[in-house]
C-alpha cells in the first residue's frame, strides 16, 4: 500500500469537486427540498410520540440522506475513468489496487461529508436543533463512518458496471429502500412490526440514530451510541473489504 | 541482454485466439516495431506485457521480471502510451504529469524538475496550465508521451502512437520516439499498422497477423528478401492473369490486391513492356502502371496474401456498392 498513491487519488477528487461547483449545489438541492417542503409542510401537522419538534427530528435524517446518496453516487468517477481511459493509467501504475480503492474511498468520503455539513448548516438556518462542540465531533464521526461504508459500496458496484447510465439507476434502486426504511422520515418505534424489523437490519438506521443522538434531538438515540457506532463500523469495514476485493479483479 | 522475452504468450477471448503462442525477444536499447493490421493482436500483446491483462497461457519477462510473479516490479520499470486516450481531461497538463509522478513515487523536487524537462521536450510548456479538455489530439498525444517517460522507465510501450494524427504531427512524434530511444536509452516496443512508420523508425520489425508473428527481421532485410522491384498493374479482373504470370519467366511472384496485380520482377525497365504485351495478348487493358522498390506492405502481402488495410478497402467497396444501389 502506498500513502502517496492514496493521497494523490484523494487530491484528484478534491480538484474535481472544487471545479464542479454546480454539482455541489445541485446535489444538496434535493435534500434541501425534503427539509424545507416536507419538514415545514408535514411539521405543521405532525405530532411525534416524544413530542419533539418535527424539524429537529427530520434534519439528521435528511443530513444522513445527503451523505448516503452523494457517497454511493461518488462511485461513478470509476465509470468516467473507465470511459475516458484514465483507468488504464491508474491500473498500470506500480501501486496496489487496494491503495487505488482506498484513495477513491477517501475522496468520495470527503466530498460527501462536505455536502452533509453544508446541509447541516442549512438545517440550522431553517431552525433545526444544532449540536454543541462535542456533539459536532460525534456528528462528524458518524458521517465519516456512514460515508466510508457507502462510498465503498458505490465503488464495489462501479467496478462491476461498464455503463455510466446504468450506475445511477442501480444505486437508486438500492439506496432508496435503505433511506425509506431507516427511520429518517418517521420514528421506527411507532412503525408497524414488519417495517421495524427491516429498519433493524438496515445499517442506515444506525447512522440516522447516531446523528440524532450526537445532535441531541430529545428522546434520542434510540439505541446506545456505541451500538450505532459498532454496527456502522462493521458494515463499513465489510464494504471496504468488498470494494478492495472487486477492485483487484477489475479490468480497465 | 534481453529487455523483453515472451514464452508462448497466448490470450483467448471467448474461444477466439487474439495472441497465439508468441515467442519474442527484444534486446535492451532496441526500437522494435510490431506491424500488423487492426485486430492482429498487437494491443492485447502489449496489455499482457504491461500486466493489465492476464495471459491465458504462457508467460513473459519484462525488464527481467516475470509478469505473473513480479507484476509490481514490471509496472515500475515500464512506461506506456495506450492506443486510446488515457488522460484526465478535467485536469491540466501539468496536473496530469504531477499525478503520474506521485503514483510512481517521485518526490516533489524530482517531480518539479522532471515535469519542466518533459514539457519542454514535447513543446507543451505554454499550455501546461490549461485543462487537457482544450488540447488538440496532437497535443494530447505529446502529453501522453511525455507522461510515459517522465518516471525514467527502462522500457516503453507505444501502442499506435500516431494513429489519426496529421502528417506533420506524426513527424514530430517520430522525432520524440527516436530521441527517447537514442538519448534517454529507452528500449521501445511500438505497434503500428503504418508500414512507413515501422520502416522509418524501427531497428527490427515483427509482422503480426491473426495473433502470430509471421516474419521478423530488420526492415531492409525483410524488403531484400523480395529481391527485385514491384510492378503494379491496374487492370480489370486482375485474378484472370494470376496463372499467366505465374508461368511467366519474367515474374517471380504474383499477388492481387484490389484492382492491382503486384508483380515482383528484376530489371523492371525492360520487363514492363513484356508484361504489357502479355496483358494485351489476353485482350486486357492496363489502366495504370506503377514501379517501386518493395515496402513492408509488400512483405506483408507476401506472407499473408493480402494487404494490411485490405479489410478497410473492402468495407469502402461495400459502402460504394450500397450507395450505388440506393441511387438506383
Amino acid at each position: 500500500m502506498s500513502a502517496q498513491a492514496i493521497y494523490v487519488l484523494w487530491l484528484r477528487d478534491m480538484k474535481w469537486f472544487m471545479r464542479a461547483k454546480a454539482r455541489i449545489i445541485s446535489m444538496i438541492v434535493m435534500p434541501f427540498l425534503w427539509l424545507a417542503i416536507i419538514g415545514m409542510g408535514l411539521g405543521a401537522v405532525t405530532i411525534l410520540p416524544g413530542g419533539e419538534s418535527f424539524i429537529d427530528f427530520l434534519a439528521p435524517g435528511i443530513v444522513a440522506m445527503a451523505v448516503l446518496f452523494s457517497a454511493t453516487m461518488s462511485g461513478i468517477s470509476v465509470l468516467w475513468d473507465k470511459q475516458f481511459g484514465f483507468m488504464k493509467e491508474i491500473l498500470v501504475a506500480p501501486v496496489s489496487r487496494v491503495s487505488i480503492m482506498l484513495g477513491k474511498a477517501f475522496g468520495g468520503t470527503t466530498t460527501s461529508i462536505i455536502q452533509g455539513l453544508l446541509l447541516l448548516l442549512v438545517a440550522g438556518l431553517i431552525g433545526a436543533k444544532m449540536p454543541g462542540f462535542a456533539g459536532f465531533l460525534l456528528v462528524l464521526l458518524f458521517m465519516i463512518i456512514l460515508a466510508l461504508g457507502f462510498v465503498s459500496l458505490g465503488l464495489a458496484i462501479a467496478s462491476r458496471i461498464e455503463d455510466p447510465i446504468a450506475f445511477p439507476l442501480v444505486v437508486n434502486f438500492l439506496i432508496m429502500p435503505l433511506f425509506f426504511t431507516s427511520g429518517a422520515i418517521f420514528p421506527i418505534s411507532t412503525a408497524p412490526e414488519w417495517l421495524r424489523l427491516i429498519a433493524y437490519i438496515n445499517p442506515v438506521t444506525y447512522g440516522v440514530d447516531g446523528l440524532r443522538g450526537a445532535i441531541g434531538v430529545s428522546g434520542y438515540p434510540e439505541f446506545p451510541l456505541w451500538l450505532d457506532f459498532a454496527v456502522l463500523a462493521i458494515f463499513s469495514l465489510a464494504m471496504i473489504l468488498l470494494g478492495a476485493y472487486l477492485f483487484k479483479k477489475m479490468k480497465a | 541482454m534481453q529487455a523483453i522475452v515472451t514464452d508462448g504468450l497466448t490470450r483467448e477471448f471467448n474461444g477466439l485466439t487474439a495472441v497465439d503462442h508468441v515467442n519474442l525477444q527484444i534486446k535492451k536499447g532496441e526500437l522494435f516495431g510490431l506491424l500488423g493490421p487492426n485486430g492482429a493482436g498487437k494491443t492485447t500483446f502489449i496489455h499482457m506485457l504491461c500486466t493489465i491483462l492476464p495471459p491465458t497461457e504462457g508467460t513473459a519477462k519484462v525488464a527481467g521480471f516475470d509478469i505473473h510473479q513480479n507484476s509490481d516490479s514490471v509496472r515500475a520499470a515500464i512506461g506506456i502510451v495506450f492506443q486510446d486516450p488515457s488522460l484526465d481531461n478535467r485536469l491540466t497538463g501539468r496536473e496530469n504529469l504531477d499525478f503520474h509522478g506521485r503514483v510512481y513515487g517521485m518526490s516533489k523536487i524530482q517531480r518539479e524538475k522532471r515535469i519542466g524537462e518533459v514539457l519542454k521536450l514535447v513543446g507543451l510548456e505554454e499550455r501546461a496550465n490549461t485543462l487537457v479538455q482544450t488540447y488538440s489530439s496532437g497535443m494530447r498525444r505529446r502529453l501522453e508521451i511525455a507522461r510515459g517517460f517522465m518516471h525514467h522507465p527502462k522500457i516503453m510501450f507505444l501502442d499506435e502512437p500516431t494513429l489519426g494524427l496529421d502528417p506533420q504531427t506524426r513527424r514530430t512524434i517520430w522525432d520524440y520516439i527516436q530521441m527517447l530511444n537514442k538519448q534517454e536509452k529507452i528500449t521501445i516496443l511500438l505497434t503500428t499498422h503504418y508500414m512507413d512508420e515501422a520502416d522509418y523508425l524501427c531497428d527490427r520489425v515483427g509482422i503480426i497477423d491473426c495473433g502470430k508473428i509471421i516474419a521478423l527481421d530488420k526492415p531492409e532485410k525483410l524488403k531484400d528478401e523480395l529481391e527485385g522491384d514491384i510492378v503494379s498493374l491496374e487492370v480489370l479482373q486482375p485474378k484472370k492473369y494470376v496463372e499467366v504470370f505465374q508461368r511467366s519467366k519474367y515474374v517471380k511472384e504474383v499477388k492481387v490486391v484490389g484492382d492491382y496485380l503486384h508483380l515482383t520482377v528484376t530489371g523492371a525497365e525492360k520487363t514492363i513492356p513484356k508484361l504489357m504485351e502479355i496483358i494485351a495478348r489476353h485482350k486486357g487493358k492496363v489502366r495504370s502502371v506503377g514501379l517501386r522498390s518493395p515496402t513492408l506492405e509488400d512483405v506483408f502481402i507476401r506472407y499473408t496474401g493480402r494487404g494490411i488495410r485490405e479489410e478497410e478497402g473492402e468495407a469502402k467497396e461495400q459502402m460504394r456498392l450500397w450507395m450505388r444501389a440506393r441511387k438506383g
